[in-house]
């Protein structure tokens, strides 16, 4: 089995419920959205698929095999390499500059300085934020920091990257070069996406859309108390005759 | 569409052809302009004294006259430029006349399930749109044609589901 799968996930904080049965699968290299409204479960569901949090039931599935009963140490290598993760707002380092922050990923990993810091500059320069390799975030706009968080992300090459609301602190023209940058990207690289926002306009950038509503999918996709059988969509020769 | 034509014509003289050619590459998004619509409208321009045919004749083929803007057609033009639009005079949407039909000659479910196939057709269509955006070999002129669509998909699509939320008070008001 490829791909990545959540079979009847279910995850609560204490006494509040979050996630109460979710199924969900994502072909590899699709781009797919989750949406709804602000509280019904959408980052817990993408920590839970990307191995951050662990379900309280239900099973996670990566290429056939199951990772949320891995052991942390194991999840957090599978974040350092075949899973990249983008939030809200970058969470760069801010005492290192773009490329340091970009290179760390490959620091990690075990990479040499000098080579680390050339790949760095080459993702800097595919997100036109080269000239900023030097700068310290405190120093950027949101939507430069938001270009190296995803270099800092794309660097190890991932098969799958988990973005939270990516562009949910960008305003409208930084938010959509940002998208369109990396759904580009994921396109050429046959990349999976799983891109949550409460935006409609963002989730249009996405293959497919999964809403949740109150910690389930929401079958109608609209939030609607039940689902109700759609009138046939107006075409050439509907209406009176 | 007149004032487009004008626009064109300000860049230069053109046949008519030329002109359908201009439109239909800088518009790239807008339904692109039958030759009939062109010449009607290039009579009409003239007629007006806004454009003149050019000595300019081609030798042979249907489209031999080129036109020209005159002094009048360039004033024109630039009124056109600089005066606002009214934002919105009347508010008229075949979307929301249809839910207001729907109330008052079918029930409830009818409207409910109206506004759910409209927004599932502008959710495709606003999907198919941005798609556009994001393909390898996209124009500035296309990105900007398509952000206009895009806003406007994305504010009707509010009001759908807005008014979802509402359509069961208000139907409830209309048969009060
Ligand atoms: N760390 C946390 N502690 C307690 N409750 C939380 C925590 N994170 C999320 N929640 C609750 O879990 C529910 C789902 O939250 P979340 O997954 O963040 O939703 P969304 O991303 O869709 O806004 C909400 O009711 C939220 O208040
Ligand atoms: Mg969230």
């Amino acid at each position: 089995m490829s791909g990545l799968q959540a079979r009847g996930v279910i995850r609560s904080y204490g006494p509040t419920p979050a996630l109460r049965d979710v199924s969900l699968d994502v072909a590899e290299g699709e781009i797919v959205a989750v949406t709804g409204p602000s509280g019904c479960g959408k980052s817990t569901l993408l920590h839970c698929l990307a191995g951050i949090l662990r379900p309280d039931k239900g099973e996670v599935h990566w290429r056939g095999e199951r990772i949320d009963t891995w052991p942390e140490a194991a999840r957090s290598r599978l974040r350092r390499t075949e899973f990249g993760v983008l939030f809200q707002f970058g969470q760069l380092v801010a005492e290192l500059t773009a490329v340091e922050n970009v290179a760390l990923p490959l620091l990690l990993a075990g990479t040499g300085r000098r080579e680390a810091g050339q790949a760095a500059c080459e993702w800097l320069d595919r997100f036109g934020v080269a000239d900023l390799a030097d700068v310290r975030p405190g120093a950027m706009s949101g939507g430069q920091q938001q270009r190296c968080a995803m270099a800092r992300a794309l660097i190890t090459g991932p098969r799958v990257i988990f973005a939270d609301e990516p562009t949910g602190a960008l305003d409208t023209l930084s938010g959509e070069e940002v998208l369109t940058q990396l759904v580009r990207f994921a396109r050429e690289q046959g990349t999976t996406i799983v891109l949550v926002t409460h935006e409609p306009r963002i989730a249009a950038y996405a293959d497919r859309e999964v809403m949740l509503r109150d910690g389930v999918v929401d079958p109608t996709g609209l939030g609607l108390d039940e689902p109700l059988v759609p009138v046939p969509a107006a075409g050439p020769g509907a209406g009176p005759r | 569409m007149p004032h487009v034509l004008l626009g064109l014509l300000a860049a230069g003289n053109r046949h008519g052809y030329e002109l359908k050619r201009a439109h239909d590459s800088r518009l790239p998004r807008a339904k692109p302009l039958a030759f009939g619509q062109v010449y009607a409208t290039l009579g009409r321009l003239q007629r007006d004294g806004l454009v003149v045919t050019t000595g300019q004749e081609r030798e042979a083929g249907p489209d031999r006259t080129a036109y020209a803007l005159t002094d009048q057609g360039r004033a024109a033009l630039a009124g056109w430029l600089a005066a606002v639009e009214p934002p919105m005079p009347y508010v008229t949407s075949t979307l929301f006349t249809k839910v207001a039909v729907a109330l008052l000659v079918a029930d409830l479910n009818a409207a409910r399930s109206y506004l759910i196939a409209q927004a599932r057709a502008h959710t495709d269509r606003l999907r198919e749109l941005t798609a556009v955006k994001t393909a390898p070999s996209t124009t500035l002129d296309d990105v900007v044609a398509v952000d206009y669509a895009v806003a406007h998909l994305d504010a009707d699509l509010r009001w759908l589901r807005t008014t979802l939320a509402r359509v069961a008070d208000w139907h409830r008001e209309v048969h009060s």
